[in-house]
């Protein structure tokens, strides 16, 4: 995983100060918005009561994470314009979210979900149906933590630490504030993360072209460059195929973004509906930073660095223009970086788990202080598993399922954001889309190397796997719905009602208890 | 009111079909048109949300019952 750099005492000392101070934040943040954190709702929601900025700094940080800082960059330095799909991707992602996840939110809050199997257990009354959201949530989440120690490990390689001691070192850190603190551990640390992230990102895109000659001088390298690969990137994506793939992946991933378990945790912790829906127009805000960041792939390949492969392309790209003690920022701003994802992601496994398999499974008399208890366990043991994933694992095999992870999230759209608007659909329809959807679109991954995109053969166009899955889903659904008729409709299976998805609420203080009001 | 979402619809018809932008001339600030073009897109999507968040917020916030953010016990 080391690049060869070599090892930069200034640098890792400003490291190793920043990550003390998040550490020293991430245990006081168990006494930040005080609230009993013996229960579920409070330690793996924050008591759903964030505002506008904290789930600003919460959400910004949770999507964004430190792989995203590191891949982005990686492919765009790899293959050019094919990369850059990742500014329409999380651009059109906030629209799209603006318009469902509010209704989302305020039928949660008014009964009490955690998770989004939570939901459609509720919608449909199928524990069929809320067990295959749950399972695929879990799935797709695993691999995803992995590749936020992956990001780890690449800055320590920056910072020329090799061998996988620190590495166990960071996780335990992080395992043990998210097991005291919960959800509030990841806000409070975002907002030193973010900070950290966005200086690092304005001084590269001012500093770095100031050095190469300008951003005239780092695209035409770029586009002299990429044709001369071994797999011929360019800078405008030039044929059909292209058009069609990049386009394709930028809507499919938009799609996925908010079904995966770690960002509906973030929404659902926020104040109120009103919250949310505000949030989709700052969010963008990380949209911008994520598209300068892109193009750190093409200032890498302006300053003709030997770069051994491609994850290696920003820190070697940050080791060669700044000074060791901005470097150590930088690199602590990525590293940190992985830190917030990784928290509320081994969160909102651990709601999924205590929520949708113990109590489901297990012992549905669970109290809520055993719930609760749980959840800090299993956040415990989804980090070891993570762990022990990137150290005995090949690192290409993370990456190949958090690719599959975008395929898989995908299918649980027709249970999830469709039942927000209609319960049209037929529970066992949705169960039996969702299951092709899951086997092809797997298949069709695993066959061709894990290639994003898939020659589709009865179109002939070139599209992303997660959307040919999702569109296979669909038409299951539908024709078996259609062929049952009616009678998985029933009113009755549902406990939620019409009017509860547009409720303006917002979600008050706790009446103070025994565990937690004492100041 | 409802129909003031359409206009969310606006960036998808301007970023999802690639041949409308995927070519280097004209420039600005030396970036090709396929970067900044996208780039636009940015802010323009931010600020068609806000519009739409505000026509659409059917209720003012409700009056704060609360005493404080930050009440402690």
């Amino acid at each position: 995983m080391n690049g060869g750099f070599e090892v930069d005492g200034v640098a890792i000392a400003v490291f190793c100060a920043l990550f003390l101070l998040v550490t020293v934040l991430g245990f006081v943040a168990a006494r930040w918005k005080r609230g009993d954190l013996g229960l579920l709702d409070e330690w793996g929601l924050g008591g759903r009561r964030f505002g506008t900025v904290i789930t600003w700094f919460l959400l910004g940080g949770d999507l964004f994470t430190a792989y995203t800082f590191i891949a982005v960059p990686a492919l765009v330095w790899a293959v050019g314009a094919g990369g850059f799909f990742a500014l329409p991707y999380t651009i059109l992602v906030f629209p799209l979210v603006f318009m469902v996840m509010p209704r989302l939110w305020s039928v949660a809050s008014k009964h009490r979900y955690v998770t989004a199997a939570d939901y459609v257990k509720g919608r449909f009354s199928s524990r069929g149906l809320a067990t295959a959201i749950a399972f695929t949530g879990l799935l797709a989440t695993m691999p995803y933590i992995a590749l936020q120690l992956v990001g780890i490990q690449v800055v320590l390689g920056g910072l020329g630490i090799e061998g996988e001691w620190p590495l166990i070192i960071a996780f335990a850190i992080l395992a043990a504030y998210t097991y005291t603190s919960g959800l509030r551990a990841p806000a409070l640390i975002a907002l030193v993360k973010d900070t950290l992230i966005y200086a690092t990102v304005i001084v590269a895109i001012i500093y770095i072209p100031s050095k190469l000659g300008g951003w005239d001088a780092i695209f035409s390298a770029a586009s002299e460059e990429l044709p001369q690969r071994d797999e011929p990137g360019a800078l405008v994506p030039g044929t059909p195929d292209a058009h069609v793939a990049y386009a394709t992946l930028a809507l499919g991933s938009a799609m996925a973004l908010f079904l995966y378990p770690h960002a509906l945790t973030a929404v659902l912790s926020s104040r109120s509906q009103d919250v949310v829906r505000r949030n989709m127009a700052l969010l963008p805000a990380w949209t911008f930073l994520l598209g300068l960041m892109a193009l750190l792939g093409y200032m890498a390949i302006a300053a003709g660095l030997n770069v051994t492969e491609p994850n290696n392309a920003v820190p070697a790209l940050f080791v060669d223009m700044f000074p060791s003690w901005f470097l150590g920022v930088a690199l602590a701003a990525i590293a940190i970086g992985a830190l917030v994802p990784a928290a509320v992601m081994s969160i909102a496994a651990a709601n999924l788990f205590t929520r949708n398999v113990w109590k489901e499974f297990v012992n549905p008399h669970v109290s809520d202080r055993e719930e609760s208890q749980i959840a800090k366990i299993v956040s415990l043991l989804v980090k070891v598993g993570a762990l022990a994933f990137v150290i005995f694992l090949p690192t290409q095999f993370a990456i190949d399922l958090q690719l599959l992870g975008g395929v898989w999230m995908l299918q649980t759209l027709p249970a999830v954001l469709l039942a927000l608007y209609t319960r049209w659909f037929h529970r066992w329809a949705l169960l039996a889309g969702w299951l092709v959807g899951m086997v092809v679109g797997t298949w069709i991954a695993a066959s061709q190397e894990f290639a994003p995109v898939w020659e589709v053969p009865v179109l002939g166009v070139t599209a992303y796997t997660a959307l040919v899955a999702l569109g296979l889903n669909l038409v299951v659904s539908v024709v078996i719905t259609l062929v049952l008729g009616g009678s998985g409709r029933a009113d009755e299976l549902d406990e939620t009602r019409p009017e509860e998805y547009d409720e303006l609420v917002e979600t008050r203080e706790p009446a103070p208890t025994v565990g937690g009001g004492v100041t | 009111m409802r129909r003031w979402y359409l206009l969310l619809a606006v960036p998808f018809l301007g970023l999802l079909y690639p041949p409308l932008y995927a070519r280097e001339d004209p420039e600005l600030f030396g970036f090709p048109f396929f970067y900044w073009y996208q780039f636009g897109w940015v802010p323009l999507t931010a600020a068609l949300t806000y519009f739409v968040y505000r026509k659409t917020r059917t209720v003012e916030r409700p009056a704060p019952a609360r005493t404080g953010r930050f009440e402690r016990t």
